[in-house]
């Protein structure tokens, strides 16, 4: 009697999941037609239904006709492993800059056809080709921004106007600092006056000693764990990215943004389709729905980026244009330096010196 | 003697006060208004509300169902069928195959995570299919099969063979006198192996985590990746559901455990 | 009938073959070759700057075991001098977080240890802290120590209610006090209920890359999180995880065969 009980039960839970199975296998494509597109995105990077705004892939899918799987990174190394790996794949991805280039020169992305994206026709002048995708024939301009210092106005003794802030012992256990190479080493470069895109040995190598010296006081080094972190007040400063240090002022008041005297980057992330996608076509009507005006607006307005597009910058509110952090003058932007695609030997050297930093 | 007892009992409270108080803040801030984790500023269901809502969640929760009802089954079949033949074979050969067996369960389970990784990447190269649903059970089963073996064969070793010699003298044949004598005597080690299996394969994260490619979510893969995020208090609320259902079964089994075991007492 | 049922195992013989060997041979492979699939041994030579971070993923697990031993053989003695309903409470109590996913727990810690977090808070209200305890190497071993505590107290539980009342208290007349009965009573006839103790603990925790990025705040890399990274992190280099990979199994492989020198019983026992 048992065993039948048990026998009965098994089957009928395995009946019972298979349709829900089948059921979900509708449902998950119920406007499946159109196929099933993987994008790869940053994490926090996109108007994704919460606080009033719209549901930009769940728009997308609707317009589109297609199922959209939507994953997120939180480095453009972590992105390149895993598509290097071959573990993953991917149709839409957002690299920066620097990765672009890179993946360029590794044959990892493919040609785009602009007749599937005529909405890209709204990029501005500057965005159209680009030092990293000369012929702009890989990549279509997502959002662009600048990288300074986050910092609690209640919690440090004066403004920081320098990255040296990210090393002073008076904030010791309050600093918080990038989880990525570039980015970190791109600060240590810049605050001893060398080009964040230097492929001197020795030059890296002080910036790594700088780095490692920066362990006494760090607290940690994030990535997007710094929203809250900056918000509750664990943090007094940190480096981060422009659209997401005015997502965090508007929740902490107290928190402030500056641009530090010795120089920044600046970025670009664009969106790329890769090589062996076998859904190029339905990847570049996505993006072209990326660029028109309405979830373009409604991405730009959640996640506080600098859009690339004139048609989106239009539509934007005023103060959002007026706003010195999102958009800066010429003299700030004058003291930016992109970040280019450095030579392997380089590339290998920083990782595997950062790799000793965080692992020290 | 008194004090000393007093003492246990203040020593099993610390502990259990220990394995308990991420468990209990996790469930009360479930019900915080603000997403603040150190202040309660007001009472409220609209995370669990947005729970049930999120798409991504409930899709990897009933993936992560179906992945371990599917990985048990077959594992506590073709592991049984395993544990019969094993227990045949001479001792040497049987001293061998318990040694592959034990790999996957004492082997770190990020070695099991990269090594099938690397396996499945290049069988992808070859054949051009993509990680996912099929990449993950393959992966489940395989680290699931050893806990049924091992539970079934001990019971395999206590069986009484005359019992399944009688079966066959009044003329069964060997199939049916294996389902009717064999398998009822050794059902116990079979459903333990199966309950073993069922809840590693829902937990497991490190394993899945390198074999589930891009496509297919699973729970345990979805909730650090919200980890990675902003805070979201829907984690708080999917905590407590899940501690309450554990909560649950737990209870039904110790219950349905003693009144069985007091049955057995009074025959 | 006899040779027949043989066959049964096949099945499960050749799954082994495919989803097991295979793989573990494949990770021996990369481990030796380089990316042109020549054979060589740089990738373990290259592994020599990374010496600390074994060091200290080794040194971490070891303190996280000694204290899941030192929490766990008091809990485990108490519990089984409990009654039957005692005991069969007392484990569903501490299993029951187990079965949650670690994840989540462990993200329960990171809002209690933060500055700002609720234990900082609470010692403040006594004029104490802040503390900072989230994101030190201190946090990665309350993590590992939370996690696999149970895995502990259930191995020395189940060993030590088959110690009998009477061996203790014969113990007592002869005269040795509480501390001879520990010492020359409760740890040896513990001692294979200790052996698997420590091999539930220290295994997960030396290999563990999770619950280091959790709670150590990317600073406190551990062996783990090094294989990881070779893997899906910053750099794809299957050769070089590949070796690290077979350094751990290499590491285990010795610490557990110091600590079964002390014990012939088979492994079995580490499944009850």
């Amino acid at each position: 009697m048992k065993k039948l009980f048990a026998v009965s039960l098994t089957a009928a839970l395995l009946a019972g999941t298979c349709a829900m199975a089948a059921g979900c296998g509708n449902g998950a494509g119920g406007n499946g037609d159109g196929g099933t597109l993987s994008v790869y995105n940053w994490g926090e990077y996109i108007a994704d239904g919460t606080d009033g705004s719209m549901d930009a892939i769940a728009e997308i899918e609707e317009r589109l006709g297609c199922s959209i799987i939507y994953d997120l990174y939180s480095t453009n190394e972590e992105m390149f492993t895993k598509i290097q790996s071959g573990a993953v794949d991917y149709d839409v991805i957002v690299p920066s800059d620097y990765m672009i280039s890179r993946m360029i020169d590794a044959d990892m992305l493919a040609e785009l056809n602009f007749d599937n994206i005529p909405n890209a026709a709204n990029l501005m002048e500057r965005f159209q080709k680009t030092d990293y995708d000369p012929e702009g024939k890989y990549s279509v301009p997502y959002t662009w921004g600048t990288v300074g210092l986050i910092y609690n106005t209640t919690m440090v003794e004066e403004d920081p106007d320098s990255w040296n802030a990210l090393w002073d012992e008076r904030y010791d256990g309050k600093i918080f600092m990038f989880s990525n190479s570039r980015d970190a080493f791109g600060i240590a470069l810049k605050l001893l006056g060398y080009s964040q895109n230097t492929t001197d040995e020795a030059q890296i190598r002080e910036a790594a000693d700088l780095l490692k010296k920066q362990k006494d006081v760090l607290q940690a080094y994030v990535m997007d764990e710094i929203f809250d972190k900056m918000e509750i007040g664990e943090g007094a400063v940190a480096p981060y990215y422009a659209g997401d240090a005015v997502t965090m002022i508007s929740e902490n008041p107290d928190l402030a943004y500056v641009l530090p005297k010795e120089g920044s980057n600046v970025f670009i992330d664009a969106m790329c389709v890769t090589k062996d996608s076998p859904n190029k076509e339905l990847a570049e009507k996505f993006i072209n729905e990326m660029c028109s005006t309405d979830i373009g607006l409604a991405n730009i307005e959640k996640i506080c980026y600098s859009t690339p597009l004139q048609n989106v910058y239009d539509a934007l509110d005023e103060d959002t244009k007026q706003n010195p952090i999102i958009y800066p003058d010429d003299e700030t932007l004058s003291r930016c330096e992109s970040f280019i695609n450095l030579p392997d030997e380089t590339n290998t050297l920083v990782q595997d010196l950062w790799n000793e930093i965080i692992a020290e | 003697m008194k004090k000393s007892r007093i003492g246990s009992w203040i020593y099993i409270v610390l502990c259990m006060i220990f394995l308990y108080a991420p468990i209990l803040v996790l469930i009360v801030f479930s019900f915080n208004e603000s997403k603040s984790r150190a202040f309660f500023t007001g009472f409220t269901f609209k995370w669990y509300q947005q729970l049930f809502e999120n798409e991504l969640i409930m899709t990897s929760l009933f993936n992560s169902l179906l992945i371990a009802l599917l990985a048990s089954v077959i594992s506590a079949v073709v592991g049984t069928m395993a544990a019969v033949g094993i227990s045949k074979f001479g001792k040497r050969a049987r001293g061998v195959i318990m040694n592959v067996t034990y790999l996957p369960v004492l082997n770190p389970e990020i070695v099991t995570g990269i090594s099938m990784m690397l396996l499945f990447v290049y069988f992808k190269n070859l054949f051009g299919f993509r990680l996912g649903f099929g990449t993950v059970l393959v992966a489940h089963i395989t680290f699931c099969l050893p806990y049924v073996i091992l539970n079934v064969l001990p019971k395999l070793r206590q069986m009484d063979q005359s019992l399944f010699e009688a079966a066959l003298d009044l003329g069964c044949n060997p199939l049916l006198a294996f389902f009717k004598v064999v398998i009822p005597q050794i059902m116990p080690g079979i459903t333990a192996g199966f309950l073993m299996a069922f809840t590693i394969s829902l937990d497991d994260f490190v394993v899945t985590y390198f074999t589930s490619g891009s496509g297919f979510k699973m729970l345990p893969v979805t909730i650090y990746s919200m980890v990675k995020k902003k805070v979201n208090p829907q984690i708080n609320a999917l905590s407590t559901i899940i501690f309450l259902i554990v909560l649950a079964l737990l209870v039904i089994m110790n219950v349905v455990e003693a009144r069985r075991a007091k049955r057995l007492k009074q025959n | 009938m006899k040779a027949k049922s043989k066959f049964a195992a096949v099945p499960y013989l050749v799954w082994m073959l495919i989803f097991i060997l295979v793989p573990l041979g494949m990770v021996i492979f990369f481990g030796f070759t380089t990316t042109g699939g020549e054979f060589t041994f740089d990738n373990f030579t290259g592994i020599v700057k990374y010496a600390h971070v074994f060091w200290k993923s080794i040194y971490l697990s070891v303190i996280a075991t000694l204290i899941c031993l030192v929490l766990g053989f008091p809990l485990g003695f108490l519990m089984s001098r409990m009654s039957e309903v005692g005991q069969r409470t007392m484990l569903m109590l501490i299993m029951l977080p187990m079965w949650m996913s670690f994840l989540l727990r462990t993200y329960g810690w990171m809002t209690l240890l933060e500055n700002e977090g609720l234990i900082n808070k609470f010692l403040e209200l006594f004029g104490i802290g802040p503390f900072t305890m989230i994101n030190t190497q201190g946090a990665v071993v309350l993590g590992m120590v939370y996690n696999y505590l149970p895995f502990a107290i259930m191995p020395l539980h189940s060993i030590m209610v088959k110690i009998d009342k009477s061996v203790i208290e014969a113990a007592q007349d002869l005269g040795a006090n509480g501390f001879h009965v520990l010492i020359k009573v409760l740890i040896p006839l513990s001692i294979p209920g200790i052996i698997t103790a420590i091999t539930m603990v220290f295994v997960p925790s030396v290999s563990t890359f999770i619950i280091s990025r959790m709670l150590g705040g990317g600073q406190n890399m551990l062996i783990g999180d090094l294989i990881e990274q070779q893997f899906l992190g910053s750099v794809y280099n299957p050769n070089v995880g590949s070796s690290m990979s077979l350094i751990l199994m290499v590491i285990i492989l010795i610490i557990m065969g110091i600590i079964n020198h002390f014990d012939d019983e088979e492994m079995e026992g580490m499944l009850v």
